[in-house]
């Protein structure tokens, strides 16, 4: 791999766009040979073009074999999205360990006092309305949704996007009470019991959290089991 | 700090564009229980500096001193490791699998 390459896998990762390498893994071969950087939409010249697009659809890596020859595709899918309602103090922590976990986390909230750049060093937050900002973040079944606000004008509109998007992870903050009046207007909004029911709430793993990072903790480890279920159930 | 993947290529660039001969170790094949998945990586300057990880710390030691020689000959190399008791003079895997790691110089 030289400079360039590393460069141009670097820059389109960044973007969140999904990027592979593919390696030759004979030898004898120029440094510059070695190696090819490729987008989705640049692999069907490829002799190994099946493989790699297999391998941007489930994002495993692995060596394949073509036409004699053997490669290392390595594959880089965008990272899983994180949308949170609430610029909270559990948001504050929650957002660290988004970030040290690879997660792509944006933080929503009309509230300017708490929607700061200071309060959040490093992470995107958007101090607007979550129907303002939901549509042009565009949530998918790649996205985990998480409402922290405890205030319904701010966190139903973003559970009900969640909900419609299919978010592979839906979880809302608040008490037992607090949820059963979250479910009612939910029902009332046309949702069945079976999509109110795959909202996470009380939200995060049982682990007795009390501090907001506890908590934070407990909600990052819920997304992952979540995201990583099909491996789990392996 | 690095800690995922993506941001160690990143932290690669930045070692690279700042002078530093580099190498980058990746996994390239795993058989069994093994402790990092295919793709991972390791990043590691000719003073034996690293980042990133292909085996959770079993294995880094040896990937780094090959390394060297990697940056100094500019010519990949392909190295594998199995359970640490195999051969007495040789580190290895504890968990009882096998990885092949790729390590190749940047350029």
């Amino acid at each position: 791999m030289n400079l360039e390459q590393l460069a141009a896998v670097n820059r389109l990762i960044a973007r969140h766009e999904p990027v592979a390498t593919v390696t030759a893994l004979e030898e004898g071969l120029l440094p510059g040979d070695r190696l090819t950087v490729l987008k989705p939409e640049e692999v069907s010249h490829q002799p190994y073009a099946g493989a790699i697009l297999e391998a941007f659809r489930t994002g495993r890596s692995g060596i394949v074999e073509a036409e004699g020859r053997r490669f290392f595709i390595n594959v880089h899918l965008p990272p899983v999205k994180l949308v949170i309602t609430g610029a909270v103090h559990i948001s504050q922590a929650l957002a660290d360990i988004a970030r040290i976990a690879g997660l792509d986390c944006t933080i929503i909230d009309p509230r300017t006092a708490f929607a700061t750049e200071e309060r959040f060093a490093g992470t995107r937050v958007l101090a607007e309305w979550p129907e303002d900002a939901l549509p042009r973040l565009g949530l998918n079944r790649y996205t985990a949704f998480v409402a922290l606000t405890h205030d319904p004008k701010i966190d139903d509109p973003g559970l009900l996007a969640a909900l419609r998007a299919g978010c592979f992870y839906i979880g809302a903050l608040g008490s037992r009470k607090t949820h059963a009046r979250r479910q009612e207007r939910l029902l009332k909004s046309g949702f069945t019991s079976d999509d109110v029911a795959r909202i996470h709430a009380p939200i995060g793993l049982d682990i007795g959290a009390v501090s907001p990072a506890e908590i934070a903790v407990s909600i990052a480890a819920e997304i992952i089991a979540a995201m990583r279920a099909k491996r789990r159930a392996e | 700090m690095s800690t995922n993947d993506a941001e160690l290529l990143v932290k690669a660039e930045e070692w690279a564009r700042a002078g530093k001969k580099i190498a980058i170790a990746t996994v390239i094949e795993t058989w069994g229980s093994a402790p990092r998945p295919v793709g991972s990586h390791l990043v590691i300057d000719a003073e034996g500096n690293f980042l990133g990880s292909v085996s959770g710390g079993c294995v880094e030691g040896a990937v780094v001193a090959e390394a060297a020689e990697v940056i100094a000959s500019g010519e990949p190399r392909l190295l594998e490791f199995g359970v640490a008791d195999e051969t007495a003079w040789r580190v290895g895997l504890s968990c009882g699998g096998k990885i092949a790691v790729r390590v190749e110089p940047v350029t």
